[in-house]
């Protein structure tokens, strides 16, 4: 599936990253490169860009580049919120 | 004995903390300038240890040194041809796996480095442990801890660069990243090739420039190209095509991308070794603020609340300061008066120069204020929420979240608003920001609104003034798609943007970064805006020796005879009464000389000749002068009507003007047009020169004059002639 469909709170790890080869090295270089997790810490209120959990810190994409990105579901916690809760 | 001079080059990520410790080294002994042909700062300061004269340059602040954006290349180049003695990578303690990446990209550059692991302390809490020795050698680079922001490890990070400085270590080969054997091979041979084909002309670490040509690091060859000849060149970049192509056949992918894989590859093998992590990590503070800041439904209020709160702090708050220095303008203007004899020189002083100047004075309230704010939603951090939240809307028009907050100054004024566009990353984004932020009606633009609103179209004048804000808006969406479609095409840049934590700002950080902006100001913008005001002085006082078509003089003076006589004659009460009828007589006459004065100097002149041009929007050549005169700042507009439509100067706001202009053959459908071309039309002297200094160019500024000019022209002419169309006059 793609980072893109992924939902709030869900962990996954990176396959393979498509797209133009520009933005696909941006993307590597900040640190989302195969076999790396990621977890979807927020979509933004209108739904895009989103924000991403990565090698321990906060990264945002837009949801277009995100669709780039094909991931596996490796877990899934409720929210972020619900936990402090 | 002659003092040593140490050059040291500070790089690292943004947010990494390396502008709080630049300022920690540096304090006030600052030097800020621009990157040369570029519109990225470039920041120096001096300091003295140890009988050193040290000079740190505060490099861009980047996440690698792929050179794709401007920063990146400005970096690479000045520590590949400025060859400083040492470069200081701060690194964010707590951020080590992403940050070690350009450290890494540092370390294959064949500089002298020290990594300063900086905000250790906050690693430390979330129970990160960094072993440091294992660190240093595992990757050959001196390591030092700093917390930046209380100055500490500062004085042994620059002892460390001093003792590095003098010794001959170099990071030993073995020690750098290792790719797998098949890029190894690669690079070995295309090493072999680059050895045989180069000479001490090509100054650059061999294996490096393998490395870079594999990735096809368009700078590299290019650069090899201008040294050494393109036939010289031919075969290596020969050779590097080959073993590309050998590359992309094995892995089915770009060499670059692998090797970006591999050295976190590296990296990851890094963290290993030399970190442990303790098995619970905290409930993280910044976490918890973004639970409020950028929550789906309280997200966007108060992002609304502050930018409400900049807007009423630097316009309202900043009122106050701009009224003492218009009444300390006004006294320092009145002394200098006093002291001239009357004439040519007083009154190009006065009128020209201390008014001129004075009128770009009077914004330094603002961007002090603005610029304090903007500082401050970029040192904690919320600047990258803003536009997180922000994007979404911003994209729509082709710009980056971060655009919204420049363009929002607009409202108040345009200067301070374009020199915020500096926030933005991308070229493209900051002059698409720049050129569309003059459509949003500043506050300069509404006293003429309120008088030609206020005059034809009495009850509904809040109305129209509301649409008009809503047509710049418009205007400046249209634009924004229209540019980035037709003359900033290129690709988007990518919005991987980092959120860094939210950090307490430092006052210090917050105080330099207001008063280097303000200072730039002051200093660039006088210059220009000095000349301005004196071509548009002379502009409007010359001719001085204008043939009047009638002895106003006389008049006057035949005024106050016969009003001496009459008052002398008349009885006490009538005299209040005959004295105001004699001062609105001789204004009368005041201002028919006004008139012929303004219609027969040179500006005069100009407003006549292009008077055809304005004809088809339904302004006439009062209009047009008094919008020339708005070229240097558009309250003109209005003083200068004043005295075209033979108002006294100080009763412009008034009733008066609003019967003159009435009287004068504008209808509503005209004062409509009029208002409709203000709004859009050239943005103000100021402005004009801050496009100029904040592209980098003259030539975007002439494009913004020509082009803002055209639509006001096209969208005056729509309302003036379809108004006519529709029945309207």
């Amino acid at each position: 599936m793609l980072l893109s469909e992924m939902r709030e709170g869900q962990t996954a790890r990176i396959v393979a990253i498509a797209g133009e080869p520009r933005l696909r090295r941006r993307i590597l270089e900040m640190g989302l490169t195969r076999g790396s997790e990621v977890y979807i810490e927020k979509y933004a209120p209108l739904k895009d860009p989103l924000e991403l959990i990565i090698r321990g810190y906060h990264v945002s994409l837009r949801v277009s580049e995100a669709a780039q990105i094909e991931v596996t579901l490796k877990s899934q916690e409720g929210p972020y919120a619900e936990k402090i809760a | 004995m002659p003092k040593k001079l140490l050059r040291i080059a500070l790089a690292g990520n943004p947010n990494s903390g390396k502008t709080t410790i630049f300022n920690n080294l540096t304090g006030t002994r600052q030097k800020v300038g621009n990157w040369p042909g570029v519109t990225v700062e470039k920041k120096e300061g001096e300091i003295h240890r140890n009988g050193y004269d040290i000079k740190i340059i505060d490099l861009p602040g980047t996440y690698s040194l792929t050179p794709f954006t401007i920063e990146e290349i400005v970096a690479r180049d000045f520590i590949l041809e400025e060859v400083p003695d040492v470069v200081i990578d701060i690194i964010d303690a707590s951020n080590l796996e992403r940050s070690l990446y350009l450290a890494n990209q540092l370390r294959e550059l064949d500089c002298k480095v020290i990594f300063a692991l900086n905000m250790a302390d906050l690693a430390r809490s979330r129970g990160m442990h960094i072993d440091a020795g294992i660190m240093s050698e595992l990757l050959g680079v001196p390591i030092v801890f700093t917390v930046g922001n209380k100055g500490e490890g500062l004085t042994e990070l620059i002892q460390t660069a001093i003792d590095l400085a003098g010794s001959p270590v170099e990071i030993p080969e073995e020690r750098k990243v290792r790719y797998s054997k098949d890029i190894e091979g690669a690079i070995g041979e295309l090493r072999s090739v680059v050895e045989e084909r180069t000479d001490g002309s090509f100054p650059y670490n061999r294996r490096w420039v393998a490395v870079k040509l594999l990735e096809d690091d368009q700078i590299i060859k290019q650069r090899m190209k201008q040294v050494l000849g393109a036939s010289a060149a031919e075969p290596v970049l020969e050779a590097a095509k080959r073993l590309r192509g050998q590359l992309m056949g094995r892995f089915d992918e770009d060499p670059e991308i692998i090797m970006t894989d591999e050295r976190y590859g590296f990296i990851a093998g890094i963290m290993r070794e030399a970190v442990t992590t303790s098995a619970r990590r905290r409930m993280d503070f910044s976490r918890n603020i973004d639970l409020v800041l950028t929550n789906r439904f309280l997200g966007f209020p108060i992002f609304i609340f502050f930018i409400w709160a900049m807007f009423q702090l630097t316009f309202t708050l900043g009122a106050y300061p701009m009224e003492w220095i218009d009444a300390g303008i006004g006294v320092f203007s009145g002394f200098v008066a006093g002291l001239l004899p009357a004439g040519m020189l007083k009154d190009l002083i006065v009128n020209g120069i201390i008014a001129g100047v004075g009128s770009i004075l009077i914004f330094l309230p603002n961007i002090l204020l603005l610029f304090f704010c903007i500082s401050l939603f970029e040192d904690t951090g919320y600047m990258s929420r803003a536009a997180f939240l922000m994007d979404k809307i911003m994209h729509l028009i082709g710009l980056h979240g971060k655009s919204f907050i420049p363009m929002l100054m607009g409202f108040g004024c345009n200067v301070p608003a374009i020199m915020a566009t500096r926030t933005l990353e991308s070229r493209t984004d900051r002059i698409l920001t720049i050129m569309i932020t003059p459509f949003m009606s500043c506050s300069a633009r509404l006293p003429v609104y309120i008088v030609l609103a206020g005059s034809f179209f009495a009850a509904s004048a809040g109305t129209v003034i509301f649409i008009l804000y809503l047509l710049g808006i418009v205007v400046a969406i249209l634009s924004g798609r229209l540019l980035r479609s037709v003359l900033l095409r290129g690709i988007e840049a990518p919005f991987v943007m980092e959120l860094p934590p939210y950090r307490v700002p430092m006052l210090k950080s917050l105080l330099i970064h207001m008063w280097d902006r303000s200072k730039m100001f002051l200093k660039k913008m006088g210059g220009i805006i000095l000349v301005g005001s004196i071509v548009v002085w002379a502009l409007s006082s010359f001719p001085s020796d204008i043939n009047y078509s009638r002895d106003y003089a006389g008049q006057i003076e035949r005024i106050e005879m016969v009003y001496a006589e009459k008052i002398r004659d008349a009885a006490p009460e009538a005299v209040v009464d005959l004295k105001s009828r004699r001062a609105q007589m001789i204004r009368d006459v005041k201002n028919m000389r006004y008139q012929e004065k303004a219609r027969k100097s040179y500006i005069g002149r100009i407003g006549q000749m292009v008077e055809p041009v304005f004809e088809p929007v339904g302004i006439d050549w009062r209009g047009s002068v008094a919008l020339l005169t708005g070229f240097v700042a558009k309250e003109i507009v209005v003083s200068t009507m004043g005295v075209l439509y033979a108002v006294d100067e100080a009763e412009a706001e008034s009733e008066v003007l609003r019967n003159a202009l009435k009287n004068s053959g504008m209808t509503a459908l005209s004062a409509l047009s009029m208002m409709v071309f203000v709004l859009l039309y050239v943005p103000c002297l100021a402005t004009v020169s801050v496009i100029a200094r904040e592209t980098g160019s003259v030539r975007w500024a002439l494009f913004n004059i020509a082009y803002t000019t055209g639509v006001a022209w096209i969208a005056a002419l729509a309302v003036y002639q379809g108004g006519r169309l529709l029945g309207f006059s």
